[in-house]
């Protein structure tokens, strides 16, 4: 087996040799601008941008024309967001999402509010689920744009969309439903028409594309409208100015129609690998606590978050060096807090920090979960060898009990 | 982030772990300094005798820094008298390990397990 294993999937991915291949002649042979009109350089580039338009829309049941290309989805979550507050501030001033979110919608909505606008993050329940009636309940008549993921890249939780784009439908048509569906799309079943959905945030590097690309699908019918945030030679219908990255958006467009194509098959083995992985290491260890939901229809199939209780997550991380995973311990994050994301499930603290995802991907094998399992229960033994906490709850010492000096 | 040699060695080989009984006895002072909540506890313990340490044992839930620092802090402490012990500063434990400006806490902790279990220790003799 080739050390080090890459299972660190919800981070990015690495690109399919397939993808790879139908990239490379338009960095070389065809690379001409896209919106160059008058020559036939210009002319491969935008076929070859159509046809990944084209693919990248199939894979969530849109139209190719409603695609509009980003360097990733951070920009994608940006521009729907803002974008659609903009253009709506007559109608409203009010958004809506939930606390799990990744930044790049947290953070779009808090400067939003720094500009005036009012927020309302919705708390999801202990499994990470929202539900339909908690969305509706916040909604009042000023709000303009609901934004929700699709599937979470912490706890692989997978909102009801469908259910939440009936209900804000039915409550406003007026009111733009936005999904985040970066980790979602090419993962679970999902179709723009069936969530009722007005925007939609997706990226290439998730779905063993290239990084550096992604695209906002804009619904056209009944048509959205929303501001730019990049102004410039008006390129993407106004909404994007900036040359289009050809090969980038080639090989999104590749990546797009594998994992359309591939989806339901690699659904079925990726959640066999991650029921592998979480018997493996459940079956042999206790005090293990799963973060997020254990329904199948409602966890992304290659995603397991577990809390090892008195174990350190940078700690282990150390422990298992030639495995690529990521923790929600605040030693590993640039903020030295913990896990938000584990923190609005309710999480304490003391269990965040003992927190390991594991991203299940395209490329792992079942050698690689055993492997991975096994290092997983030797390391955590060893380390709660060396845990005072481990030794005190081992003793019936309650650690609740006890007057900590937090620092 | 990447760790000193010096961090992974006392990481893959922590010295001194363990506990010194349950029923603690007379000749032995504990230190219980951090938080689970913010991701590190440190029990350091000391044996005392004719005022000096003569063995120390310590156990650490927390980030490889914070291992290699109280897996440190028990090495350098014994064979030191109670005082000579009390003066170890958080700053040797940061250069001997190399530690980087975001781990300094982890020294920081172990300097207060340290000064805790001779504290702990001076309290039992008190009476």
């Amino acid at each position: 087996m080739k050390l080090p294993i890459f299972m660190d999937n919800h981070s990015t991915t690495p690109v399919d040799p397939r993808v790879l291949e139908t990239m490379l002649p338009y960095f070389t042979e065809h690379f001409g601008n896209a919106a160059s009109r008058n020559h036939a350089f210009g002319w491969t580039a935008e076929a070859a941008v159509e046809h990944a338009r084209a693919q990248v829309a199939a894979l969530i049941g849109g139209d190719g024309k409603e695609i509009v290309w980003t360097s990733g989805a951070t920009e994608a979550n940006n521009l729907a967001i803002k974008g659609a507050a903009s253009f709506l501030k007559k109608q409203g001033n009010h958004l809506i999402t939930v606390e799990t979110e990744h930044k790049s919608v947290l953070d779009t909505c808090k400067r939003l509010q720094r500009d005036g606008y009012e927020v309302t993050y919705l708390r999801p329940a202990k499994d990470g689920i929202v539900t339909p009636e908690q969305v509706t309940a916040a909604m009042t008549d000023k709000t303009v744009v609901v934004s929700i993921m699709l599937a979470n890249n912490e706890i692989g939780v997978v909102q009801d969309v469908n259910a939440i784009g009936a209900a804000i439908k039915a409550k406003n048509p007026k009111t733009l439903f936005h999904i985040d569906a970066v980790q979602g799309a090419g993962k679970v079943p999902f179709d723009v028409e069936k969530a009722k959905a007005d925007l939609v945030a997706v990226t290439a590097h998730k779905m063993y594309g290239p990084k550096g690309v992604g695209a906002l699908w804009v619904r056209r019918k009944p048509r959205v409208r929303i501001d730019p945030i990049i102004d410039g030679g008006g390129h993407e219908r106004g909404m994007r100015s900036g040359t289009l990255a050809v090969p980038l958006i080639v090989g999104f467009g590749k990546a797009a129609e594998l994992a359309k194509e591939e989806m339901g098959a690699e659904a079925i083995r990726l959640a066999a690998l991650r029921d592998r992985l979480f018997r493996n290491i459940t079956s042999r260890l206790t005090e293990t606590y799963v973060n997020g939901s254990l329904d199948a229809a409602h966890r992304l199939p290659g995603n397991l978050n577990i809390s090892f209780a008195f174990v350190e997550g940078e700690s282990l991380l150390m422990a298992l060096k030639d495995v690529a995973v990521s923790s929600g311990s605040a030693c590993t994050s640039a903020s030295l807090e913990p896990s938000y994301v584990l923190r609005a499930l309710g999480v304490g603290d003391e269990l965040a920090h003992t927190s390991i995802r594991f991203g299940i991907g395209r490329f792992n094998t079942e050698a690689e979960i055993d492997y991975v399992a096994d290092l997983v229960v030797k390391s955590v033994e060893r380390l709660r060898a060396l845990s005072p906490l481990w030794e005190m709850h081992q003793d019936g010492i309650d650690i609740n009990s006890i007057q900590w000096t937090p620092h | 982030m990447a760790y000193s040699d010096k961090v992974i060695e006392h990481y893959e080989n922590p010295r001194n772990v363990g506990t010194f009984g349950k029923d603690e006895a007379d000749d032995v002072g504990t230190g219980l300094v951090g938080a689970p909540a913010c991701g590190d506890v440190m029990r350091l313990q000391i044996r005392v005798a004719d005022g000096k340490i003569v063995d120390a044992k310590f156990k650490t839930f927390g980030c490889g820094s914070a291992i290699a620092s109280s897996s440190l802090a028990t090495e350098m402490i014994k064979g030191m008298t109670l005082d000579e012990a009390a003066q170890i500063r958080n700053t040797q434990i940061v250069e001997e390990l190399n530690l980087p400006p975001v781990k300094i806490h982890c020294s920081v902790l172990a300097e207060d397990a340290i000064k805790a279990a001779i504290e702990d220790y001076k309290k039992k003799h008190q009476r």
